[in-house]
């Protein structure tokens, strides 16, 4: 996971002479000329809040009750009359669960990254600009973490924990706190070599004021990005431990879950099984390209 | 607060050098070996004694490498010495009766050589200039005008630079700001570490000039390091020349540059290109690299290069002395060394 961090490539600029025409303008403004430039990324940007939109506002859609079971309408093929996406094992209607299932879905893949970002952001900035002893402490205690593979680290917790939507968090969270708390510590580390955090350091600030002002600048922005493409990884893996009956229990809506009930029905009904499977897919690859796009915007050459 | 608004006093009078280092040292440990622990050390600076006095200006010159912005560094204290003591006007500095490293840090301030790399992306010039008088407990308003001030000072009008970010302004526009930035706490001493060595000559040129301005009006005393010999010659009253972390020549600028009495000294003087082509330099007057500085050559360090190097080079390091108008580590300058050269 070599983050390439973007901001920091200052020694591009240093032959360039003349000022722009235009007068000051803020780096964060040059940040969204350049997305507005990337189809891409706006795409990505335009679907995954459509999901999310549509995600948050369920309830007010008029959509069929996603818990309505009913015998007479079982495992209807996409395109039905009254269930425009089909209906699942129990006769309920797949548009309205695959809309429900994007709350906890979305829910179990940000709330744990967002968490992580907080913990694991924290400690490797510290680690990073204070270096020495405080570096070798930290970054050691997560190499234990990192010992093992996320999906079965993952796993193992909320085997240990218990199922259930909070041990899946909790358990998710502990997982993406290394790898965040690793690439905050190399941005860090990167960023205080430069002169202008040993010029903060000689002019007698203290070490926050220089966190606060030189350093938290020029590495959330590449900390935010790593984050942002970890949400995509969350949300599978929380579809992951929902399919082995480790996260969300029937009969809450929820991808992975979704994909699990609907696996008999492969054979009956392939089209209406896979659908799960592409919200997943297609939600965790928006949010991949969409910090890709992030990173190369942010990626400033004068 | 007080502590910045209050102009720093000369305390000590004039005949006080402002700067006092003695015995500085610092060995950087190279991690390696079992569990990460240093076998071996680089020799950065070795027991190095110098003394800046109020209002003049010391040069230091030498290869790259050989410890010049190491020297800075210590200075400002960016780095701890392994040994050795800063006096700053009398006062020493971390010990139970001096000032503090804060304190030493207002009144010392430096100018790196990496205009962009010294610059915070992300902050606009004033900004960056206010940092460290806000850092001081300035109200931001005052500090943002004294920014503003200061751009005036260093020839940059602020209506038009102030809210410009490092990557608008050209290389000297950049150094200027580094130095309005060094200037922004009233320091009494501005360490410009290779401050104009990366820039054009004709700007080169006039920032020196703004430099020499500078240090009229504001009282200032310059430690300035430069590999370029002509702008040392040019800037200085006193010129200090190192060899892998050890001074082995100092004295006035026209001592040194007339009468050079070190061989590495000469050499460096005479590597210089030539004005006239008739006077061209056809050899290279020293030849190969400096050894390294993890395992420096026993007694005096320069005799791997030196053409004159007997058996007393090896066995004893050259001490300090005065000779005539400057000091010179070297044996063929001291009575009684063993150097077939030296005087008896």
């Amino acid at each position: 996971m070599a983050i390439q961090s973007p901001s920091l490539d200052m020694t591009a600029g240093a032959a360039v002479a003349a000022t722009p025409a235009s007068a000051a303008h803020g780096y964060w403004q040059s940040v969204r000329r350049r997305l507005r430039r990337d189809p891409v990324t706006v795409g990505c940007a335009a679907l995954l809040f459509v999901i999310v939109a549509a995600a948050v506002a369920a309830p007010w859609l008029g959509l069929a009750d996603p818990y309505k079971t009913s015998m007479l309408y079982r495992l209807k093929p996409v395109g039905t009359p009254r269930f425009l996406l089909g209906t699942d094992e129990l006769g309920r209607d797949m548009l309205a669960r695959l809309v429900y299932g994007g709350r906890l879905s979305l829910f179990m893949g940000v709330t744990p990254v967002v968490c992580a970002l907080a913990v694991g952001a924290t400690l490797g900035i510290a680690a990073g600009f204070l270096g020495g002893r405080v570096n070798m402490l930290i970054m050691r205690l997560m190499d234990v973490f990192y010992a093992f593979p996320s999906v079965l680290l993952a796993i193992s917790l909320s085997g240990a924990l218990g199922a259930g939507a909070e041990n899946t968090l909790l358990a998710l969270t502990l997982v993406f706190i290394p790898p965040i708390c690793r690439v905050s510590e190399s941005v860090t580390t990167q960023v205080r070599g430069f002169d202008f955090v040993d010029a903060a350091k000689a002019s007698g600030a203290g070490t926050l004021t220089i966190v606060r002002v030189h350093v938290l600048g020029n590495v959330l922005g590449p900390i935010l990005v790593y984050a942002t493409s970890l949400i995509s990884v969350a949300i599978i893996l929380a579809a992951g431990l929902s399919f082995l009956g480790l996260g969300v229990k029937p009969p809450e809506p929820e991808w992975g879950l979704m994909l699990n009930t609907l696996r008999q029905a492969i054979y009956v009904n392939p089209l209406l099984a896979a659908l799960p499977g592409v919200m997943i897919f297609v939600t965790s690859i928006c949010f991949n390209l969409m910090s890709d796009g992030l990173r190369a915007a942010m990626d400033v050459k004068a | 607060m007080d502590t910045f608004v209050r102009l720093p006093v000369d305390r000590g009078g004039p005949a006080q050098p402002l700067l006092l280092a003695s015995g500085l040292r610092k060995h950087f440990p190279i991690p390696g070996g079992l569990l990460g622990r240093a076998t071996k050390v680089v020799h950065a600076v070795d027991d190095l004694t110098l003394s800046v006095a109020k209002g003049e200006t010391l040069g230091v010159v030498g290869e790259s490498g050989c410890g010049k912005s190491t020297v800075a560094r210590l200075l400002v204290r960016l780095i701890r010495p392994d040994r050795g003591s800063v006096v700053l006007d009398g006062d020493p500095v971390d010990e139970p009766h001096g000032i503090t490293v804060n304190e030493l840090r207002r009144q010392v301030q430096m100018v790196f050589q990496d205009s962009y790399a010294s610059l915070n992306p992300r902050l606009t010039i004033v900004e960056t200039i206010a940092f460290a008088p806000k850092a001081h407990g300035l109200p931001a308003a005052e500090a943002k005008a004294r920014a503003r001030d200061l751009l005036a000072k260093v020839g940059l009008e602020p209506a038009t630079f102030a809210e410009r970010y490092p990557h608008e302004l050209s290389g000297g526009q950049r150094q200027r700001v580094n130095i309005a930035r060094a200037l922004a706490l009233r320091p009494r001493l501005v360490i410009l570490d290779e401050a104009v060595s990366a820039l054009d000559k004709s700007v080169e040129a006039q920032v020196l000039n703004m430099l020499i301005d500078l240090k009229d009006e504001l009282a200032l005393t310059y430690v300035f390091i430069s590999h370029d010999l002509n702008v040392v010659q040019y800037l200085s009253d006193r010129v200090m020349v190192m060899y892998l972390g050890k001074i082995v020549e100092i004295g006035r600028v026209d001592a040194i540059y007339g009468d050079p009495q070190h061989p590495y000294t000469r050499a460096l003087l005479s590597a210089r290109p030539s004005m006239d082509p008739r006077r061209r330099t056809r050899e290279a007057p020293i030849q190969g690299d400096p050894p390294n500085p993890i395992d420096p050559p026993s007694g005096c360090r320069f005799r791997t290069r030196c053409p004159f190097a007997e058996e007393v080079c090896a066995r004893v390091e050259p001490p300090l002395a005065d000779v005539g108008r400057q000091a010179v580590a070297c044996h063929m300058r001291a009575r009684g060394s063993g150097h077939s050269r030296a005087s008896r």
